[in-house]
């Protein structure tokens, strides 16, 4: 070959190469589409049965006080509130224990701690959710919840959202903690070498510079959350429907808990004119309320990507 | 004469400006006669370890007050982890253990009784790649400062040290805006601006200029030129017409196989003023490395 020009041939490689490498290109191709399709499958019967339920029901009974399938009262806020009862209280143990696990775990734990530790907590977080439900109702009802509330019922929101915490709390500590150590050792050097304590530099500078990764570990956390139905079934109450309340040491009714009611059916509404299908339409309100907390999770975790 | 007794670096010092005032014994080089100048480091057989890594092997050498030294030497020979040594930055490090003494005005940094933070308030360090805060470029400069509990007048502070760092007319329009939003060059300066904020006795430059184009270098090297006057400067480079500008005193190391090691061991070959090791350096080793026939 003279110097300069060459064939195109030379530069195309193997042709059987390219043959299998675009065949590997569309079975990911196919991988992928079939995922969302599936997900928007989901979306669309979600929707469609919501839409039968809503154009059997009386639209005024979405806002009745209460939450009884049985006798034909839909009141949205009363689930919708129960849930926003049982996770408030599930972040508020949640939040400050995964936090300061995750400042622990990174910035104070000797290495090898951390390798132990680490694992642990993604095991905690597997934890099947009827374990935390049963101890939820049998011990932290009667010997935490009943001891600082005299009145409150065996049955109670409190003891359920605690659960919630507990099972929530390692998946918390977990991605703040993956926040936490993605900031730059280099920035920690600098506060050091500033004549910074460890507290200063942690306080100061690594948590503010980590601080949309631990708002991310909480939206998560949070959504997790909300999503939870176990715990809040076996432990809240609320099988029978429940009136509105916001008592977290009464017994209520969460949206998941809701619908395990009506697809176990332990409500007997199967059948009866679009009630069942209620069960849908809170459905749909869930994927989108935690679709959107995912969503701004992810921006968060996005702009922690973006600065370093 | 009296040495500083280590009380003074673990008890809270009474503001900034309460810098060690302190006379030293000057101590002369065995080999060559110096002259006489305060000595700010007394280096006494300075061994470190990387667990059971001997990185650096019984290093002795004075370091003067208000001079550039400069720390040369090929990769890996131990020039990081001695300038650590000088403000315990390697307590840091997990399995880092240091044998031997630092002498600081005459107090052993090494000492149980010494607080590494006090100790870092007065030996500050720049980085080899700027690590300026994800704050504003004002909040940079005044975390030091109200960390150690500055009171006066911050607004002016800021000025003084931007002004120190040649920093100042480029950025006093835009003080509240993010560090990072700065060149590579101007954020290096302002780590630079940060250090000298704390008003330290001593900057530790690591490798200040090797993520710097030749224009910022020159700024940074003209500053250093400023500061000495007030500061004491060690820094480590890899630029040998650099430390032959800069510096009144280079330390010249490299690294070699010892007998009880596996690995190769940094020793400290030749310290001696500047031009003697560029010019007329009394090892063979350093004349083939200044003359870049190393290796
Ligand atoms: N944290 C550490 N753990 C274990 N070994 C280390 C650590 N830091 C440095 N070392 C080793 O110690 C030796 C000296 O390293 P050091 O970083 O001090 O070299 P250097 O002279 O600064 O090199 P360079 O010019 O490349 O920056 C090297 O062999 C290095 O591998
Ligand atoms: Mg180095």
């Amino acid at each position: 070959m003279t110097s300069g020009a060459i064939d195109i041939g030379a530069l195309q490689g193997s042709p059987q190469r390219r043959r299998r490498e675009s065949l590997i290109l569309r079975a990911f191709q196919l991988a992928a589409a079939l995922s969302v399709l599936i997900s928007a499958g989901i979306v669309f019967s979600l929707l469609g049965e919501a839409i039968v339920f809503l154009s059997n029901v009386d639209l005024s009974q979405l806002f009745a006080g209460g939450w009884y399938p049985r006798r034909g009262e839909f009141g949205i806020a009363t689930i919708v509130t129960g849930t926003m009862v049982v996770t408030l209280v599930g972040m508020v143990v949640a939040a400050p224990l995964g936090l300061a696990a995750a400042v622990y775990l990174s910035e104070y734990a000797k290495p090898r701690v951390r390798r132990t530790v680490k694992p642990i907590l993604e095991i905690l977080a597997g934890i099947p959710s009827v374990v935390i439900g049963f101890f939820a109702l049998t011990w932290i009802s009667p010997e935490v919840i009943q001891r600082f509330f005299n009145d409150a019922s065996a049955f109670n929101m409190a003891a359920a959202g605690l659960g919630v915490g507990i099972l929530v709390t390692p998946l918390v500590a977990s991605v703040a903690e993956d926040a936490l150590r993605s900031v730059p050792q280099a920035l920690r050097e600098a506060s050091v070498g500033m004549g910074a304590r460890k507290r200063t530099t942690t306080l100061q500078i690594v948590l503010p510079a980590a601080v949309s990764g631990i708002v991310a570990a909480f939206i998560i956390g949070m959504s997790r959350a909300i999503g939870e139905t176990m715990v809040v079934a076996i432990a809240a109450g609320g099988t029978g429907g429940s009136a509105f309340t916001v008592d977290p040491t009464g017994p209520g009714q969460t949206m998941t808990a809701a619908m395990t009611a009506l697809a176990v059916g332990s409500d007997q509404v199967r059948g009866t004119d679009g009630t069942f299908q209620s069960l849908f339409f809170v459905g749909l309100l869930l994927f989108f309320i935690t679709l959107t907390l995912n969503i701004l999770s992810e921006r968060f975790v996005r702009r922690v990507r973006q600065k370093y | 004469m009296k040495a500083m007794d280590a009380g003074t670096l673990t008890e809270p010092r009474e503001g900034l400006h309460a810098r060690p005032h302190i006379e030293v014994e000057v101590q002369q080089q065995s080999e060559r006669q110096l002259p006489s100048r305060d000595v700010v480091f007394s280096i006494r057989d300075l061994s470190v370890y990387y667990g059971g890594f001997k990185a650096v092997r019984n290093v002795s050498l004075d370091i003067f007050q208000n001079q550039i030294t400069a720390l040369i030497g090929p990769s890996g020979c131990g020039k990081t982890t001695m300038i650590r040594c000088l403000n315990r930055m390697n307590d840091l490090i997990e399995n880092a253990r240091v044998d031997g003494e630092v002498l600081y005005h005459g107090v052993n940094l090494y000492d149980k009784r010494v607080d590494a933070v006090e100790v870092r308030r007065r030996i500050g360090m720049v980085f080899q790649r700027p690590n300026p805060f994800p704050k504003s470029i004002y909040d940079n400069i005044t975390f030091g400062p109200k960390i150690a509990g500055f009171k006066g007048n911050m607004d002016e502070l800021v000025e003084q040290s931007l002004q120190k760092a040649a920093l100042w007319d480029e950025v006093k329009d835009r003080l509240k805006e993010s560090a990072w939003s700065l060149s590579g060059g101007q954020q290096q300066r302002l780590c630079i601006a940060r250090c000298v904020a704390v008003q330290p006795d001593v900057i530790l430059m690591d490798e200040p200029c090797s993520a710097l184009d030749p224009i910022a270098t020159a700024r940074v090297e003209d500053l250093m030129q400023d500061l000495k006057s007030e500061y004491s400067i060690v820094i480590v480079t890899h630029n040998m017409q650099q430390a032959a500008r800069v510096s009144e005193m280079t330390a010249f190391f490299t690294a070699e196989v010892q007998e009880d090691q596996d690995r190769r061991t940094g020793v400290l070959v030749e310290y001696d003023k500047t031009e003697q090791i560029f010019t007329n350096p009394s090892d063979e080793r350093t004349e083939n490395y200044v003359t870049g026939r190393f290796g």
